[in-house]
């Protein structure tokens, strides 16, 4: 049943609720294929591979006994691994944390376990999630499965490319900056950023709190709009986290309709510094968009200009601070170094050797940016800035109700490419970061090949605060208009993975 | 022993040149039933690192979450304090690195407290009353406690490895915080007692905190600088750290005064410092250089919404306040019927809580004064501790007086029977069995030394008999001699009236 790997986790969710497969041969299948493609791929720094098959074991049995199970039972998963989990490691891509397991579950993973959703899992990132290219984690790349010279976007690198590759139908991810969006353009998948506090940030490990939210990955939008489910509404542990219940998603990917609304593009977010052929794509889906019935609109941000700068103030800021706990006292690396071995020295040398460059380069430019004498011109500043963001977004909701641009400016590139230079590398995340400042939801998903490199190509969409279901009922459409182009999904194009291509 | 190098005016020379200008942050630890920001139980003396959750230990993943009862706690300190409520106030981070700091900073508020701009009036032992301006109150959370091991002081210094443990961590905090005092002159010694006195009074008095000094619920930092008289200008302070008596408010204050006084005669400038105050020594020793430029890298605590107030929830609190202590002064004085002089010295002698208990437990308010002012003050001094902190009970006392007033025990008897309490022989009635202390009421015996004393002082019993009864003193004293006391002395009066035909 190697065919059970290229089903969504829809079709699977239906047949195990037709006792077509049993939860365990759904996740052996899955387990097989990490097995087959991961040392080529990387997208796993764990496998979970006895938790797994027990729950999925026990879903069997609870089917078997008639009784009511979540649609979602049995359906396996990767989890990021910057989200804390009980009985498995927990890295967050670096040094400092290796070893580590975390005694409590992270409340998304205490909601997959009450859906009884297998956990295959944990998936690699840039250490901390402070990356772009999923090439800064300690634990070495992942590999992009459409070409494996290439990275598959970051930080959330490893989900995106595990469900690229047929390893899981649907991951968690977190996105801070676009961390969940760009890798899901780069690995041809969907990847969605709920609205800010939509989803429990409980057990995420923290990068920048006022940005970072946990969100779906998967193959297809109705898969998003499921796993969404799973894992959305109120949590008393997150003060951030909305008290709204989390919204008729599923029915929204379903019932996906256009006709009628205004889709505003956003004039800022394309032209200069974009890649032809993304932009070609996108184009291309504006005019199926106008084609079912939506009425294409321009909107402009101007100070979406700004939102580069302010983000790499605030988030360097915020992540200065909640990495301080990383000091060798408690939990993880502690590093004692030669001579009198005070505390000071201690947490010095451990912070010196547990992070890697990209974290260390973050925490130095948020101490500065927060330092007295600085924090008006800097972190004062970033904030105003923010406002004005969300001052546009504002304004550009009353043109449109959902608004679209190219996911990331490029295609893939090749590993190693940006790794010295450390703005074209943050230049990646410029249409995404917008909607982090603001606290809107935002989704991804595939546009097509680029006619230059045949790489994928991704579409985002954005909404208002707690609009998401607006972004799966318009991601529904654009997806069934773009495979009747294709003649089906984007990743039935992706060349097979062949062991030999990347190797460990 | 700390040896104490420093050079001293004495207190009346350094009064002569100088005016003392004080300022107080005194911290309140809340004594609520769980901590500020996490459900772990907020209780003092359990075993090392059992009240923690992943909260308090700072894990990767973490939120804080506000404790409600804490807010209220704050908001009704401030109200206490004749403090103005913010109407939205934020916690922010105070980022340093240091091992009883879980996280590496500390939750707390920086720009925007909850309460501001309020006073408290100070009575002084003689009457007069001194206003002490309210710069802010905010909350915040207690670190945890470090232990040093190894050394022979039990400081860092010297240490071979430290001890943290985090019960402690997380557990509320109320920062209150003066304006700078001026004008007290040279009773600014005994304001800053009454002032942190005032304060724990306060607390206690709201039931938010169980103001136990020794337990470091109440903990006072002590500013203190001297300006030529004269000056305009403020001189360079000191802060002595922790200094958690009453007692020892006083003495540090005046220490450092005399302290100033000296480097200022010397023509040395004042080191902007902290200071730790030595009991054993009454004297302070230099701790680290403070700036007030001090960079903590504050900034708005990103996991936490603002606490909103509202007209009608702060009413509501100010409702349920309970009388402010100068105004129960007043009340109990009236019901008392203690005169001006004799409520301050019960005021002033720190007895005033303790009275109002014994009389509610059952005695008169002369007895309990009686009680009070007397023997237990003399033993408190005797031990250098305040009299409340003796362990003598108001149902003690009850039950002492009942026994001299069923004639049992006589006043002088009493001492020995509250001996043998406080040394746990038991209840009052079983020390007085088991030492043997019931007065002698058997009248044989008594009769018996009558006539001893009567045959002894032969020209005092003619004056009795020739009317003069007030001389029948002398033979009651004659006859407590004989028996060691254990007589009731108004029994033996009647029997020596009786003996002698006289009529009493």
């Amino acid at each position: 049943m190697t065919d059970l790997i290229h089903f969504s986790a829809d079709t699977l969710a239906q047949k195990l609720a037709a006792k077509e497969v049993s939860a365990v041969e759904v996740t052996q299948a899955h387990l097989d294929r990490i097995d087959a493609v991961d040392g080529a791929i990387n997208a796993f720094l764990h496998v979970n591979t006895d938790e797994a098959l027990l729950v999925a074991a026990e879903v069997d049995k609870a089917r078997a006994d008639g009784d009511t199970l979540h649609p979602l039972a049995g359906v396996p998963i990767a989890v990021k691994d910057l989200i804390v989990t009980r009985g498995q490691p927990t890295t967050a891509g670096s040094r400092i944390l290796e070893g580590w397991q975390s005694p409590y579950d992270a409340t998304v993973v205490r909601r997959l376990r009450a859906a009884r959703m297998p956990i295959l899992g944990k998936t690699n990132l840039d250490e901390f999630a402070m990356g772009s290219s999923t090439e800064h984690s300690a634990f070495g790349p992942t590999r992009n499965p459409w070409d494996l010279d290439r990275i598959p976007g970051g930080s959330g690198g490893g989900s995106a490319a595990a469900v690229a590759a047929f390893e899981a139908p649907l991951a968690l991810g977190t996105d801070t900056g676009g961390s969940i969006r760009q890798p899901g353009a780069v690995t041809g998948t969907v990847g969605v950023k709920p609205t800010y506090g939509g989803v429990s940030r409980y057990g995420a490990i923290a990068m920048a709190s006022s940005l970072d939210q946990i969100g779906p990955v998967s193959r297809t939008v109705l898969d998003s709009a499921l796993l969404h489910e799973v894992i959305g509404g109120h949590d008393p542990h997150d003060s951030t986290s909305l008290t709204d219940p989390v919204g008729a998603l599923v029915e929204a990917a379903r019932m996906g309709q256009v006709e009628g609304m205004r889709i505003g593009v956003i004039k800022e977010l394309q032209g200069e510094g974009y890649q032809a052929g993304v932009l070609t794509r996108f184009h291309e889906s504006l005019e199926l968009l106008r084609s079912a019935g939506a009425e294409i609109v321009e909107v402009s941000c101007p100070n979406f200009r700004y939102a580069l700068g302010a983000y790499y103030l605030i988030m360097p800021s915020e992540a200065s601070s909640n990495l301080a706990k990383y000091d060798g006292v408690r939990f993880g690396l502690r590093v004692v170094p030669e001579g009198t071995p005070t505390i000071e020295r201690v947490m010095g040398a451990t912070r010196a050797a547990g992070f890697g460059d990209e974290v260390k380069r973050r925490i130095i430019l948020g101490t500065y940016a927060l330092s007295a004498g600085y924090y008006d011109a800097y972190y004062g500043s970033a904030q105003k800035v923010r406002t004005l963001i969300q001052r546009d977004f504002a304004a550009a909701f009353e043109q449109a109700d959902v608004l679209v641009s190219p996911t990331a400016p490029t295609t893939a590139f090749r590993l190693g490419e940006k790794l010295d230079d450390p703005l074209a590398m943050y230049l990646n995340d410029v249409a995404t970061i917008p909607a982090n400042l603001a606290g809107v939801p935002g989704l991804s998903l595939p546009g097509g090949l680029a006619d230059e490199d045949g790489l994928p190509v991704g579409i985002q969409l954005l909404a208002p605060a707690r609009q998401d279901a607006r972004l799966y009922r318009v991601g529904a459409v654009l997806e069934s208009l773009l495979e009747a182009t294709w003649g089906g999904p984007l990743l039935a194009q992706a060349p097979e993975i062949t062991q030999s291509a990347g190797g460990k | 022993m700390t040896a104490v190098t420093d050079e001293v005016l004495t207190f009346d020379e350094a009064m002569e040149k100088y005016d003392p200008v004080l300022g107080f942050e005194v911290h309140v630890e809340l004594n609520t039933k769980t901590k500020m920001f996490s459900s772990a139980p907020n209780a003092f003396g359990d075993v090392p690192n059992t009240n923690v959750t992943p909260v308090d230990l700072g894990l990767p993943g973490v939120l804080p979450v506000v404790n409600g009862v804490a807010v209220e706690s704050a908001i009704k300190i401030g109200l206490a304090l004749n403090c103005r409520i913010a109407e939205k106030c934020y916690f922010a981070r105070k980022n340093y690195f240091y091992p009883d700091t879980p996280k590496n900073f500390q939750t707390s508020q920086f720009e925007d407290p909850i309460a501001y701009d309020g006073h408290i009036d100070i009575e002084l032992a003689d009457g007069t009353v001194f206003r002490v301006e309210i710069e802010r109150a905010h909350m915040e959370e207690d670190a945890g406690k470090l232990t040093h091991m190894g050394g022979s002081t039990g400081r860092i210094q010297g240490a071979e490895f430290s001890l943290v443990d985090y019960n402690r961590a997380g557990v509320p905090l109320i920062e209150i915080v003066t304006k700078p005092i001026v004008g007290a002159g040279s009773r600014a010694p005994e304001l800053a007692k009454a002032y942190v006195a005032a304060i724990r009074e306060i607390v206690k008095n709201l039931g938010v905190s169980d103001a136990r000094m020794e337990r470091g619920n109440v903990r006072c930092d002590a500013n203190v600088s001297l300006k030529p008289k004269g000056q305009e200008k403020f001189g360079t302070r000191t802060e002595t750290k922790n200094v958690n008596s009453l007692r020892a408010v006083e003495h540090a204050v005046t220490y450092e005064i005399q302290r100033h006084a000296a480097v200022l005669d010397s023509g040395t400038p004042i080191l902007q410092e902290t200071r730790h105050w030595h009991e054993d020594t009454r004297s302070t020793t230099s701790g680290r250089p403070k700036s007030d430029a001090d960079d903590y890298r504050y900034f708005p605590e990103p996991d936490l919404v603002p606490v909103v107030t509202n007209e009608a929830w702060i009413e509501k609190l100010r409702a349920e306040l309970p009388e402010p202590p100068a105004e129960r002064r007043k009340r109990l004085q009236a019901d008392w019927g203690y005169s001006d002089a004799e409520f301050r010295d019960v005021v002033n002698a720190g007895v005033m809580s303790s009275i109002e208990d014994t009389v509610a437990a059952g005695v008169s308010a002369a007895v309990a004064r009686k009680w009070w002012m007397g023997e237990i003050s003399r033993r408190a001094k005797l031990a250098d501790v305040e009299p409340a902190e003796l362990g003598v009970t108001p149902e003690l006392i009850v039950e002492l007086n009942a026994l001299i007033e069923s004639g049992k025990i006589n006043d002088k008897l009493s001492r020995d029977v509250l001996d043998g309490v406080l040394a746990g022989e038991g209840t009052p009635a079983e020390v007085v069995e088991k030492r043997g202390l019931a007065v002698v009421s058997d009248d044989g015996p008594l009769l018996e030394a009558i006539d001893g004393a009567l045959a002894a002082q032969p020209d005092v019993a003619e004056k009795i008999r020739g009317g003069k009864i007030q001389a029948v003193g002398a033979i009651v004293g004659g006859v407590m001699k004989a028996t060691r006391g254990q007589a009731d002395a108004g029994r033996v009066r009647e029997l020596i009236l009786q003996r002698l035909g006289v009529e009493g």
